[in-house]
Order: structure tokens, then sequence, then C-alpha cells
């Protein structure tokens, strides 16, 4: 039996959001929300990390970070992008260096919106990200024999 | 000799479990003690699982043999510990496997490695001493070094005549379980100051093995501390689970109520502590038994 998807790592990526939707993902990770109980590790190394969490929107120098941080983590990998400026650009979506929301520069899988998005859909998100994560695992398997 | 072949393959069997679980008792209490609820007991095990299961990627290929051999000696360490041979041996066999682990960590050009190995170094030095002088305690108190003749020779135990060679020893062992204030090299939580350290390139199953690598090696440092308790007499073996536990326990506090601290005081602490008080000890030792 799989039990890979009891062990999303996560990894937090800011790009150039306000900091609203950063503060309600750590807010995940405090006692009230307590995220862990679900396994989640919130690693700073993407080589670690199995679920890619992307806030605010994508400009033309965090562009490359995105790219390579997707790149450097191991597959089964999903990306989820929390908040409506990760989503799609949203309230800096006219700006002169935004490109638009995080699938302008990699493939995203869940779409977390809100502005800013709360603990409660982050975590609704992630939980979606996971059952996601397990398929991923699966099918890779199933293609490895 | 049967009898120690069986110990020996016992723990190369169950060490990684007794290890596993306890980590796992180790995030549930700290979760509690933070006022959360914890992941289940069985999760260092749901992780170490994943590691196996992720893509292999890696920077350089001579890591997985370095990693591989870290692994090996470390479990050759545990099986001249629980084997009841040499514990100079075992300390000795440690640091070699030590040196395997700087090697992988060095072999690929990430800066987080780097600056991870730096205090990698540094938490060696600092506890090298001490693990040394713990065997030099042992020799002093039953006059040889082989862990089996040092419980059997023992009609009381040792931990009367080297109670500043445990304390230093305890200390040390926050380095070694890499906890806080000690956790330099590496993070275990979700501090990202280093990122991961020694181990930031170190992808999937490669972590995986240092994470079970790790986990041999406390077992061995936790057959240290029950060393310290057991005496001829079997029963001893019950206080010597004892003091595991509470020395255990200990850890997982001083784990959750300390902040991390600069790999300077951390020298400073670690080398004040081994020659107060093992250095004390030695030298009462050395006027008492002469
Ligand atoms: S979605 Fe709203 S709260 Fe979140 S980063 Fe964008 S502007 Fe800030």
């Amino acid at each position: 039996m799989s039990t890979i998807h009891k062990s999303p790592w996560l990894l937090h990526y800011d790009g150039s959001s306000c900091n609203g939707c950063d503060i309600e993902v750590l807010a995940c990770t405090t006692p009230v929300y307590d995220v862990e109980r679900f396994g989640v590790i919130n690693t700073g190394n993407p080589m670690h990390a199995d679920i890619f969490l992307i806030t605010g929107g994508i400009n033309s120098q965090n562009e490359s970070v995105v790219k390579q941080i997707y790149e450097q983590m191991p597959q089964p990998k999903v990306v989820i992008a929390v908040g409506t400026c990760a989503c799609t650009g949203g309230i800096f979506k006219e700006c002169y260096n935004i490109k638009g929301g995080a699938d302008t520069v990699i493939p995203v899988d869940i779409y977390v919106p809100g502005c800013a998005a709360r603990p409660e859909s982050i975590i609704d998100g992630v939980v979606k990200g996971v059952a996601l994560f397990k398929e991923k695992a699966e099918a890779l398997k199933a293609a490895e024999k | 000799m049967t009898e120690r072949i069986i110990i020996a393959v016992l723990y190369v069997i169950l060490a990684p479990f007794v290890i596993g679980l306890l980590d796992g008792f180790d995030r549930k209490i700290s979760a509690r003690m933070q006022g959360r609820r914890g992941p289940s007991v069985l999760q260092p095990f749901f992780d170490l699982k994943k590691l196996f299961e992720k893509e292999f990627l890696t920077a350089n290929k001579s890591q997985l043999f370095m990693i591989r051999s870290y692994l090996v000696f470390i479990v050759l360490s545990g099986i001249l510990f629980f084997g009841g041979f040499d514990i100079l041996l075992v300390v000795f066999s440690l640091s070699t496997a030590a040196m395997f682990l700087i090697l992988a960590s060095t072999s690929t050009h990430s800066p987080y490695s780097a600056q991870g190995t730096h205090r990698e170094l540094v938490q060696i030095m600092s506890c090298e001493p001490m693990e040394l002088l713990v065997a030099v305690g042992f020799y002093l108190a039953t006059k040889t070094f082989n862990v089996n003749e040092i419980i059997a020779g023992s009609a009381i135990s040792n931990i009367v005549y080297l109670p500043g060679f445990f304390v230093g020893f305890v200390f040390i062992l926050t380095i070694k379980f890499r906890k806080s204030p000690f956790d330099i090299a590496t993070s275990h939580h979700a501090h990202q100051e280093v990122i991961k350290g020694v181990t930031s390139e170190m992808v999937g199953k490669e972590y995986g093995m240092v994470t079970l690598a790790e986990w041999y090696e406390n077992a061995i440092l936790l057959g240290i501390v029950g060393l310290f308790f057991l005496n001829s007499n079997p029963v001893s073996i019950v206080g010597a689970i004892i003091a595991i536990l509470v020395v255990w326990f200990l850890e997982i506090l001083i784990d959750n109520t300390s902040a991390r601290v600069k790999w300077q005081l951390m020298l400073k602490l670690a080398w004040g502590v081994t020659i107060i008080a093992a250095g004390m000890n030695l030298f009462l030792l050395e006027i008492i038994m002469g």
C-alpha cells in the first residue's frame, strides 16, 4: 500500500505578493491550524519538497527563480497557486513588470482563490494537492513498470 | 559468542524501528508541548518510505557512494558496540563514518552544503573530545575497553564512578541528535537558515539513507547512555532502559525550550562542560583508583 501521501513536504515561495497570503500560509503551521498533523513539513529545500506552494504573481525578476525551483524538485510533485495573485496576477495584473499568475511559467495543478486566501481554503488546497500527489506517484510507478 | 552475534543482528534489524518510533513520539510530544496535535507516531516511517520512492536527481554521482559508505560505517560501529567489542573502536569507526558524510556534502558545490559542512565540522570538533573521554572513563573504571567485559566485570553500575563523564556525554548528545540549541549544521524543524545544511543537496533515497544512518547512530549513542547503568546483574537492563528514556525526554524538553545558538558558543559550551565535568571526574578517578 502506498503511504506516499502521508508525507507531503511543502516548499513555500513568495513571488510578488503583498505578503497577505504569506501570512495566511504561515498561519497554517501555527497551533490553531497545525498542518503538521497531516505530515506536512514546511521545508526550505526544493530537493526535499513534494508540494510547491506559490503566493503572489510572476514578475520578470522571479520568473527564472520559480522555474529553477520547479526543476529542482524531484518527481512526483504538485504545484499549488495560493491567492488571486498567484492564480491570475490579481490586483497587480496590469503592472508593467507582472507577467501574470504562476501558470505563466510552470504548470499549476491546484488554484486556491481568495485575497487573501483563508487558512481553511489553503489547507483545503493542500489536502487536494496531497490526493493529487498520491495519484501522480502511482502513475509514475505504473509508468516505470 | 553466539549471544553476542544475536544481539548484533538484532541491532541491525530492530534499531531503525525502535529509533524511528522514538522519533515519532518525539514529534508527537514536541507538538503537544507547543499546543498542537502533531502527526502520527508512525510519521518518521512514512517520511522515510516516501524519500525512497522519490525520483533520484543527484548533482554528483559520487555522492551516493559516499552516503552508502556513511551508512555502512555507522551500522558497522553499531555491530561493534552491540556485539560487545572495543568501545574505542566504536568511537573511531563513528568518526570515519562522519568523514563520509562530510565528503558527501562537499561533493556538490551548493553554498548551503558548504555552510552546513563547515558547521558539521565544528559540531564534530565539539563532540569528539567527549566521545573519546567516555571510552577512557570506562577504561579507568573497569580496566578494559571491551564493552562485554565492561558490563560483565562491573559489580555496580559505572555511573557511580563516572557521573562527570555521564553529564558531559548527555550534554554532547544534544549536538549529536541535532537538537536545538545546537541544531546548527542542518535544521530538523522549519528553521530555514541554512536550508538543510549538510543534507541540502541530498535527494530522495540519499536523504533517506542519511536519515536511516542517523537512526542507527542514535541507537549507538543511547546504547552508550545505557552502558553507564549496566552491570553484571541482568536486572540492571531495566535501569538502563529507564535512563535512556529519561535522557531522550530531556533532549525533547531542551529542544522545545531553547533557541538555536551560534557555533562559537556551542564550541565553548561543549568544551567547557567536557573539561569541567569529565576532567574533574577523570582527576578524581586517577586519585582514587591510582
Ligand atoms: S491575493 Fe491579495 S492578499 Fe494574496 S498576495 Fe495577492 S494581493 Fe496579497
